[in-house]
């Protein structure tokens, strides 16, 4: 135990130097950018004298040398203020926070089917492995790695609206006032953000499962007269879970951008959408904000899953 | 678009001689599936070279009169709203989309080679700066760092090969570190050091040869992502703008005319998902030829 809390305390602390470049890194993109605020609020037919420019360029802070703007602008995040919109007027937290739930959902239940589909899937093509279900299954996921989600998405909705007079709902159904709306609003996004997920999750529980089941303590398992149900589950499904878990946490970080892709198909109104819509507009601190807050989170899930490697294999918190 | 990842591919042996070669050209060419992609890939590039021979309309020339026309004999895959002629556009899109592919992976190539080589051979402090860098780019999703690059250096082909190559730079530099790690310690290597040659000569004449492997394996690999990440960022507006025919625009401008002309977002879609197939196949082939143990994933 308490070398788990020393490996969660090193891997929390080695987190800081990379958080601190990644803010360095997009407060000095957003400042790459051609042109500031003021020209894009003042616009290129607008007419502004230098003295209004001044004065803009002293509300947004612009006048501070870049140190002090960043400094202005990590300090606030640190106690959760995000700045704000310059279009909206709106806290760019609660902008945020307003969308969260919707990814989050849509990000959990595409989570939910890959798990669902690959792990029984991959399971299946490795104990019948050069079988018709394994080429099936191999390329299948071969295809499903191939598809864009959006042209993916655009085909589905064809289908379904060809055959079941079926389009997606332009309102977003809220979970709480009606769950079975929401779901059934959810249910094509999920699906379709899920199958590249599913794929690899198949892909490397195959490879993971198939590596395990030719040691030795599997064939001693076997030679004792278990049946091969009880050998894959009791005896190999364990060990093959690190690989597959380390296939799961880097697909988070697809999860992730592919919900920008998505909720921007199904227009569905969540943070993804509101990284795109703050790109269109240029709306930089809002750009700033939302993808910070991505990279927190895929920082956050990253060390979650270092975290679950340590508690399933005593061997890492020992390095 | 599968997620950029830090690699995974340890090489068992370095090209070194033409027999070399030729036994794993034969290795691979045995494989069926390997076989398909790299005649797929074959086809492509002479689809790219031949477009303007093979498409039978200039793709960015309107006919308004010929607008959204279904598949006929005159038009293989029907036209667009501007009345432009889809299989044309297709056809010169595989010339775009090899473009941005090729060129986005060769410069992370290139960036990842160099940061890969100077953190394994130079290590302490050296090694640490570019980790930490590197670690810093590994915190973003693929595609929201594409994205974030887009928006800073706007929209474009040219910046989306820049924005592509960002997301990808750090991935080779991690391939190309972990073999240079191992190599460095090598007695070969002390032996060449001791009789004087200069680190870039070893670098580059004793080292670098044992990069070739897992780099070719990841740079196959890459391909299919920058295809696919192209066809996004375009999707979303931030790639290659109109007329030009871009596959990924081509699907954004006819998702509005998905219902009246869905002819406009199928064949651009397939044309995407073959490509990225040849590519997968390919790349799984070269990876269980030089990778013996990540066979089958």
């Amino acid at each position: 135990m308490r070398r788990m809390r020393t490996y969660l305390l090193k891997r929390v602390l080695s987190l800081v130097p990379t958080l601190i470049g990644v803010t360095i890194l997009i407060f000095l993109m957003m400042r790459m950018i051609p042109g500031t605020v003021v020209d894009q609020l003042i616009g290129t037919e607008g007419r502004a004298d230098e003295a209004t420019k001044a004065a803009m360029r002293a509300f947004f802070g612009l006048d501070q040398p870049l140190y002090v703007q960043y400094w202005r602008w990590v300090s606030g995040v640190v106690v959760g203020d995000f700045g704000q919109s310059w279009r909206s007027g709106l806290p760019v937290g609660k902008m945020i926070f307003d969308r969260l739930a919707v990814t989050a959902e849509l990000g959990l239940l595409a989570l939910l089917i890959s798990l669902l589909v690959g792990i029984p899937l991959g399971t299946l093509s490795a104990v019948r492995e050069n079988t018709m279900l394994d080429h099936v299954a191999r390329i299948v996921s071969l295809f499903s790695l191939s598809v864009p989600i959006f042209w993916q998405a655009a085909m589905l909705i064809l289908a379904l609206s060809l055959w079941f007079n079926w389009v997606p709902p332009v309102d977003f159904a809220s979970p709480v006032r009606d769950p079975l709306a929401n779901l059934t609003q959810m249910l094509l996004p999920a699906v379709v953000l899920g199958t590249v997920v599913a794929a690899q999750v198949m892909r490397m529980t195959r490879s993971s499962l198939l590596d395990v089941l030719r040691h030795d303590y599997v064939r001693t398992a076997r030679a004792k007269g278990l049946a091969e149900g009880l050998v894959v589950r009791r005896h190999a499904f364990k060990n093959a879970l690190i690989p597959i878990i380390t296939v799961i946490g880097v697909q988070i970080g697809y999860l992730l951008g592919g919900a920008v892709v998505t909720e921007q198909v199904f227009t569905l109104p969540g943070v993804g959408r509101l990284v795109l819509d703050a790109v269109v507009q240029r709306d930089y601190p809002l750009i700033q904000g939302t993808i910070l807050f991505i990279a927190l989170l895929f920082m956050l899930s990253n060390l979650v899953v270092d975290l679950l490697y340590a508690y399933l294999d005593p061997r890492i918190r020992y390095e | 678009m599968a997620e950029v990842t830090a690699p995974s591919v340890t090489v068992a042996m370095p090209f070194k001689h033409r027999s070399e070669w030729r036994r794993t050209a034969r290795t691979l060419t045995r494989n069926r599936l390997v076989l398909a992609g790299l005649v797929m890939v074959v086809g492509l590039i002479l689809v790219a070279a031949l477009a303007n021979v093979i498409a039978p309309y200039d793709p960015i020339a309107n006919n308004v009169r010929a607008a959204l026309q279904p598949p006929s004999s005159y038009y293989y895959f029907g036209t667009d709203r501007f009345g432009r002629d889809v299989f044309s556009r297709v056809v010169h899109g595989s010339r775009l989309t090899l473009r941005v592919a090729i060129l986005s992976v060769a410069s992370s190539v290139v960036v990842g080679i160099v940061l890969g080589l100077l953190s394994g051979y130079y290590r302490g402090w050296v090694d640490n700066l570019i980790g930490r860098i590197m670690d810093v780019f590994f915190s973003f999703p693929g595609l929201l760092l594409a994205i974030a690059v887009s928006a800073m250096l706007g929209p474009g082909e040219n910046n989306a090969i820049v924005a592509i190559a960002v997301v990808y730079a750090p991935v080779f530099g991690r391939v190309v570190r972990g073999p240079v790690l191992v190599e460095r310690g090598k007695e070969y290597v002390e032996a060449a050091r001791v009789i004087g040659s200069s680190s870039i000569r070893v670098l580059l004449k004793h080292i670098f040869p044992n990069v070739l492997s897992p780099l070719t394996v990841q740079a196959t690999i890459a391909l299919s992502q920058a295809i696919l990440l192209e066809a996004s960022l375009s999707y979303l507006g931030l790639g290659t703008q109109p007329p030009w025919p871009s596959w990924g625009t081509m699907l954004y401008e006819g998702r509005e005319f998905l219902e009246t002309a869905p002819w406009w977002s199928i064949f651009p879609g397939l044309a995407i998902m073959l490509t990225v197939l040849a590519f997968n196949l390919l790349g799984d082939g070269i990876r269980d030829v030089l990778d013996p143990r990540s066979r089958g994933e």
